[in-house]
């Protein structure tokens, strides 16, 4: 089963520019680990050097963060769509 | 909000009265709400893209006291976005380009301006006085500054961002309300998030986060509605979209938290990395490094005229190469370098080039690492070779 997962303006040149892709898992992490298989250029700025996800892009499940749920063992359900938040620092 | 009772605050003008008229006739705001707005204050944190509309806003809705704190000086590039300065106002500092604006747009509003950087010397000392804290910075050391010096000080943080198409909102540091780093604990490395000077942003984006920061602030003040406490506002100006995202206070917020470790504001350019803990001689020996892995615009022109056979890649993205670009360079856009670099040869020497000599620091270092040895970056950037080689060309 598919999942959408949509990606923020500054990975989307990650994505060949796509704003939505899909990505197959039951978890958020089989779903993660598909996504960067299939972009593998997303790799370096979800997961730090020791393969963990970076703390500075948040992973929200629908409207609630992964880290509040089961972390990347948070079970997917049909209809569930992923969000890639990272931080953004500017205003002027 | 305003600690004052309904008898100690101050009484509206009959000017204000008719000017305020349209918040005065509406029962959420009414004249009790007015003379909090008059009794309330707000300091924004930069009078750049977020800060222009907010404070505007804020100075026309009658918010009795507004602090701005900035240091820089309105540019041409400016102003395609912040609005509260105009073409006349080029090359003077935004402080007092910012305070005109205001006084014209509302004589009652007392303006304050700071004409320093904010630091965890003085912010402290600037945020006391204030009931609200508007962050319109651009970098994460002063976001994270901002957040602490808010939290310790028990104020509310009404917090924008931008990127390009995308923007980001929500209200930090209130009592019981989680705060910026119960949302995102650390910064990103330097360099791996692009600035908006480096990425771009579309000019009416700060336009819409300024006024929601703008608005946040007023219904802090006057205590009505529901704040943007606890809920992440994305909104995709693209898609014209806006999705809210929950976000809870982490127990474990190293400044928020139960227990926290972050007790006084820090070293926050060392907490984002951007100047590691090291001893003074130390830096002093990455910079020769890097003095080493540099070209000057005027060494590039004199051995360009000399015929020496160099590459000069611009990683630039299309539309920057379209505005001006070196002769003879060729383009590979810095996302691409990873899949694209088999295209150089490990033989030619290389001068990286891009706006002002960042990206293509980047991308300089990104080769060296996969067995380039031939790799100079170009000081400053296109904008110094104009400055200083070509200046037919026009920058941006």
């Amino acid at each position: 089963m598919a999942t959408k997962i949509l990606i923020p303006t500054p990975l989307r040149p990650y994505t060949d520019k796509k704003d939505a892709v899909e990505a197959d898992g039951a978890t958020v992490g089989e779903l993660l680990a598909d996504l960067t298989k299939k972009h593998s250029g997303l790799k370096a700025h979800l997961y730090n050097e020791q393969g963990k996800l970076r703390s500075f892009v948040n992973v929200y499940l629908n409207d609630e963060d992964i880290r509040y749920l089961q972390k990347e063992q948070t079970p997917v359900a049909p209809g569930d769509t992923l969000s890639i938040i990272p931080s953004v620092a500017g205003g002027v | 909000m305003s600690l004052m009772s309904d008898k100690e605050l101050p009484q509206l003008t009959n000017d204000e009265i008719k000017r305020y008229s349209r918040h005065l006739i509406m029962p959420e705001v009414g004249v009790d709400g007015q003379r909090k707005l008059k009794a309330g204050s707000v300091l924004c944190i930069g009078a750049g893209g977020l800060g222009s509309p907010a404070a505007m806003y804020l100075a026309a809705a009658g918010v009795g006291r507004i602090g701005i704190v900035d240091f820089d000086v309105v540019d041409f590039s400016n102003l395609q976005r912040q609005i509260i300065h105009g073409t006349p106002d080029v090359g003077r500092s935004k402080l007092a380009s910012a305070k005109d604006r205001i006084n014209a747009l509302n004589p009652h509003v007392d303006v304050q301006t700071f004409e320093e950087m904010l630091s965890s010397e003085n912010a402290l000392r600037l945020f006391e006085g204030y009931d609200v804290i508007l962050d319109g910075t651009d970098n994460f050391p002063t976001r994270y500054l901002v957040n602490d010096a808010c939290v310790l000080l028990g104020k509310p943080n009404t917090y924008g961002s931008i990127f390009r198409f995308e923007g980001q909102a929500s209200v930090f540091a209130t009592k019981n309300g989680p705060c910026y780093r119960c949302l995102y604990p650390e910064p990103p490395p330097p360099g791996l998030v692009p600035s908006c000077a480096e990425g771009g942003v579309l000019g009416v984006l700060p336009g819409v986060i300024g006024v929601i920061q703008a608005t946040e602030a007023i219904k802090l003040i006057t205590g009505i509605g529901e704040p943007l406490i606890g809920r992440f506002l994305i909104y995709d100006a693209l898609r014209m979209r806006f999705r809210e995202l929950k976000l809870k206070k982490d127990p474990d917020c190293p400044v928020c938290g139960t227990h926290p470790t972050v007790t006084k504001l820090i070293d926050y350019e060392e907490f984002c990395g951007m100047r590691p803990p090291a001893e003074e001689a130390a830096v002093a020996a990455v910079n020769a490094s890097r003095n080493a892995t540099e070209i000057t615009s005027l060494e590039l022109k004199k051995r360009l005229d000399r015929g020496d056979k160099l590459t000069i890649v611009d990683v630039r993205e299309p539309n920057e190469y379209q505005i001006n670009r070196l002769p003879g360079s060729i383009l590979i856009p810095l996302g691409e370098i990873p899949r694209r670099y088999a295209e150089l040869n490990k033989n030619d020497e290389l001068i990286m080039q891009c706006k002002t000599g960042a990206r293509s620091g980047r991308a300089a270092d990104f080769l060296r690492t996969v067995g380039f040895t031939k790799v100079l970056n170009l000081k400053g950037g296109i904008l110094d070779w104009i400055d200083k080689v070509d200046p037919s060309q026009p920058k941006y």
